[in-house]
């Protein structure tokens, strides 16, 4: 028998071709898979939480998941527009914490937030928008606007040095310790639905990331401006033979996104209890990986993406991690996102539901 | 009515330039810079900003390219200077009238007699707009002046601010008995230049400034190419040479700056083979850091974390081979990730070393949250190197063999082949290059300057925490590089020099590092892309297509170099 490579069969030569770096790859993607369903066996096998507390588990990843999927909306609309990642997004929802901040304290101090809930909320939230989209478009005109059709790594290191410039100007004008958000006493209690109950403020949280986004998504799918804003994110050049104003269109974006962001901003505030300057940092690269992970440009993608990271983070240390046997598992909660993240970019860049953005980037 | 338009351009700058003076005011740069003096009891280094906003905003007030006409070009500058105070001086009226500290701090009472010159609200103010005017006027006048005059007064206007900020270091380099001691007590008083001081280094600078020109332009015709590579050849061994004496001359504290100027210096070039030439844009890169500081540590340490008792020069090619591995490790699986998604990725996976060295999961091995102590300092013989300058040494030797492996790497085989890759990955592969083995050497051995810059930063600390090694040294890093110039290895000495060295030497400025180097930035991308100290090939890269006018113009914003 001769030892050509005819003679090997099919089988054997897509066996030869495999090289060390997939093997990598696939021990990778299989050690992930055996930690998660090792620790999960290992988990339903102990079984140390009661129902009440899986359910303390789930409505917090839903909180956290609203919040996320808000602010991944920003990055992905963005992506979508410029093919920039907005590396100071997370600064903006941080900008509107404060904004926030400067406004519920004075009220909460005045008794005016306990007594009148919702005007309360309203003024809180309408300053943090205002002040978010503000520098969300100065941002957009003097920092990212000279890049415009510019490609390389130039728009992204300036990105990532107005992400610390906003932060360090913050830590300037107000100070670098951590602030107590205040907590009116309406957020306090909580729903009772027999043994399993519902915190106030992830109550509050949820229906009303829910209710923005389903306003922002009207916006986008309804409008003359959503549907510019939709074009230009398919095809830049065509949308602007069309008669479309890329410059109005990425406004419009930062107006969006930057008002998500400035929502998002005072409900981590307020579910955290707490503002400063560098709180934007982790929230936001987790937010992006939300974004990919849905997708990149994909607004329900976003959504999604920011629900599932939520439920993954809270959920996931008390299956997996706690079933493996480490100690104090919630140390890793981090961890949980940012290998997410890492795994999505590896191994799934165009996302779950970004099937059209995938053949551009590859 | 095309005057009026161009008034318009005039304020709109001035306005940018107020904007950006509020902006110091409020995030609390202006007040620090207030607090160190230039001469003595005359004038701050807040003040001399508070005047530079405003000749700069005389001096781009009207672009020659819009009216060529002197008369025109003054007007304008003063329009500019003007609307450069008008925001500062509203600011100052909204300090004194509003009580506006409870919510920005830095705005202190403090702040407003800088701000109003300590005259009251009226006053201050009108001098404000008042010095606003006539410093934009001093701006338009430098711009249609001829340029000798111009870079002489520049020259020597630099030269008085540069003696009045460094006063400690100078004053700590002529303290000396005899003339020098006469020549410092001439010069200084206790923390600033006399004004008399002021005078002599200006008339001497301007003087030194003017024989340099004349000298120059004695000898004839523009030096060849062979020349000028050996006059900076030249030029660059005599800072070396500056740089190697200098902590001998300046004592333990300059020491300590220079030694972390040095550190910088190696993980800069790390990265910049990885960012640089290969143009992988890296941000978890303090994990190699951190890799090889723990290694040192797990090695040599007194501690119960220890593995072994080994001395610094056995524990350093060890770390230096880890990181190597580590670097490997870390470039596999993002193989196939590809520009901003990879900067992502691997902030991403520096971010989950830091979260696991820091966990209850790792600490009966690392040591967690309370770190690894008790590192003892490398052993020469018989002689301890303990003290900050004879680490520096450390530092200086091990840099200096990094660089010239940077240097051959650079021009080598391998270095050609990052370059191709940074330019164009497909084209790069279809020309034969492996990607695997160019990218996973480009980590690897990014690494291996981070570790061994790890290394000798552990011993220096003598104990490693997992604070330490936060995302913020990645930042500066890069910073350091791109402020330089990215691939080129001047660039990353320079850049460490300017981002790592002034902040420490100037303290106070410390606290406000991460705000410049966010606007440093911004800035370099938007404007110099190519770096302070570019690498020939990427300037040529750079500005291909462009005109030689717009680089001129460009060369314009940075003091010309003396040829």
């Amino acid at each position: 028998m001769s030892a050509t490579a005819i003679d090997r069969g099919p089988w054997l030569t897509a066996l030869a071709r495999i090289n060390a770096v997939d093997i990598v790859l696939w021990a990778l993607r299989i050690g992930v898979l055996l930690v998660v369903v090792v620790g999960t066996i290992n988990e339903l096998i102990k079984d140390p939480y009661t129902a009440a507390q899986w359910f303390d588990f789930l409505m917090f990843g839903l909180t956290l998941g609203s919040i996320y999927a808000q602010i991944a909306l920003g990055y992905t609309m963005v992506y979508g527009v410029l093919r920039l990642i907005n590396f100071a997004h997370g600064d903006f929802m941080m900008c509107g914490a404060f904004a926030g901040y400067f406004v519920a304290t004075p009220l909460e101090n005045s008794g005016f937030l306990d007594t009148h809930p919702v005007a309360g909320m309203a003024a809180i939230l309408a300053v943090a928008i205002v002040v978010s989209t503000t520098i969300a478009l100065l941002t957009e005109r003097i920092a990212y606007r000279p890049f415009r059709r510019a490609g390389g790594l130039a728009p992204l290191i300036c990105a990532i040095g107005v992400s610390f410039f906003l932060e360090q100007t913050f830590r300037g004008m107000f100070g670098s310790d951590v602030k107590a958000y205040p907590s009116p006493s309406w957020q306090r209690s909580a729903f009772q639905f027999g043994s399993l109950q519902i915190p106030r403020v992830d109550a509050l949280v949820i229906v009303l990331a829910v209710l923005f986004m389903g306003l922002l998504y009207l916006i986008v799918q309804r409008t003359r401006m959503g549907t510019a804003m939709r074009a230009t994110s398919e095809d830049p050049e065509a949308a602007a033979l069309m008669g479309i104003d890329v410059n109005k269109v990425v406004v419009f974006t930062f107006i969006l996104g930057g008002a998500m962001a400035g929502i998002a901003g005072v409900f981590y505030a307020f579910v955290y209890k707490q503002v400063y300057f560098y709180m934007g940092f982790e929230p936001g690269v987790k937010a992006f990986g939300a974004a990919v992970l849905g997708g990149i440009g994909n607004i329900p993608g976003a959504m999604l993406g920011g629900f599932f990271l939520g439920l993954v983070e809270s959920i996931g240390p008390s299956v997996f991690l706690d079933g493996l046997g480490i100690p104090a598992p919630y140390q890793l909660r981090d961890l949980i996102a940012f290998t997410l993240l890492i795994m999505v970019l590896i191994f799934r860049p165009q996302g779950l539901l970004g099937e059209r953005m995938a053949k551009k980037r590859a | 009515m095309r005057r009026f338009f161009f008034m318009r351009t005039a304020v709109g700058r001035g306005l940018m330039f107020g904007a950006g003076g509020v902006h110091l005011a409020v995030v609390g740069v202006l007040l620090m810079l207030h607090n160190r003096s230039i001469i003595v009891d005359t004038l701050s280094l807040g003040q001399a900003t508070l005047v530079m906003l405003g000749v700069a905003a005389g001096a781009v007030a009207l672009p020659e390219r819009l009216s060529p006409d002197r008369g025109a070009q003054l007007a304008a500058g003063a329009v500019a200077g003007l609307a450069a105070a008008a925001p500062i001086a509203l600011l100052a009226v909204a300090i004194g009238t509003i009580r506006l500290q409870s919510i920005f701090v830095a705005l202190t009472p403090d702040l407003l007699k800088l701000l109003t010159s300590d005259l009251g609200l009226g006053w201050g103010s009108a001098l404000l707009l008042g010095g606003g005017l006539l410093a934009g006027l001093i701006g338009a006048a430098l711009r249609v002046c001829p340029p000798a005059i111009r870079s002489t007064l520049i020259a020597a206007v630099t030269a008085v601010i540069l003696a009045g900020v460094f006063e400690e270091l100078i004053q700590l380099m002529l303290q000396y008995e005899g003339p020098i001691g006469a020549v410092r007590d001439t010069l200084y008083v206790w923390n600033g230049l006399t004004p008399l001081g002021a005078v002599i280094v200006f008339v001497v600078a301007a003087a030194v400034h003017q024989a340099w020109a004349i000298f120059g332009r004695h000898r004839g015709t523009a030096p060849d190419e062979g020349q000028l590579r050996r006059q900076r050849m030249i030029r660059a061994g005599v800072a070396l040479l500056v740089l190697a004496i200098m902590p001998v001359l300046a004592g333990a504290y300059i020491g300590q700056v220079l030694m972390l100027v040095g550190l910088y210096i190696l993980m800069g070039m790390g990265l910049n083979l990885e960012v640089g030439l290969a143009g992988l844009l890296d941000l978890g890169f303090v994990a190699f850091f951190a890799v090889g500081a723990y290694t040192t540590a797990l090695l040599t340490a007194d501690s119960p974390h220890a593995l072994l008792h080994l001395g610094f020069w056995m524990a350093m090619p060890v770390s230096v081979v880890l990181a190597v591995l580590v670097g490997v490790v870390f470039g596999l699986p993002v193989l196939g990730v590809r520009g901003d998604y990879l900067a992502v990725a691997t902030m991403g996976l520096g971010e989950i070393v830091r979260v696991l060295v820091l966990s209850d999961f790792a600490a009966p091995l690392l040591g967690g949250a309370q770190g690894v102590l008790q590192i003892p300092k490398p052993r020469l013989g018989d002689v301890v190197l303990g003290s900050p300058v004879q680490l520096f040494y450390v530092t200086l030797v091990a840099s200096g063999v990094a660089a010239f492996v940077a240097w051959r790497l650079e021009n080598s085989r391998l270095g050609r082949a990052w370059m191709a890759l940074r330019d164009d990955e497909d084209v790069a592969q279809a020309l034969g290059i492996n990607l695997v083995r160019s990218k996973l050497l480009a980590y690897g051995l990014g690494a291996a300057f981070a570790g061994l810059a790890g290394s000798i930063f552990a011993t220096m600390l003598t104990s490693v925490y997992p604070s330490s090694f936060q995302l913020l040294i990645s930042i500066n890093v890069l910073a350091l590089i791109i402020v330089g110039g990215m691939g080129s290895l001047p660039g990353v000495v320079l850049g460490s020099i300017v981002l790592i060295g002034l902040p420490e030497l100037l303290r106070e400025f410390g606290e406000y590092r991460y705000l410049f180097y966010g606007a440093a930035l911004i800035v370099m991308m938007q404007w110099r892309p190519e770096g302070l100290w570019p690498s020939e090939v990427r300037r040529r890269e750079l500005h291909a297509g462009e005109t030689t006018a717009e680089l001129d113009q460009g060369a314009d914003l940075l003091p010309a170099e003396p040829r």
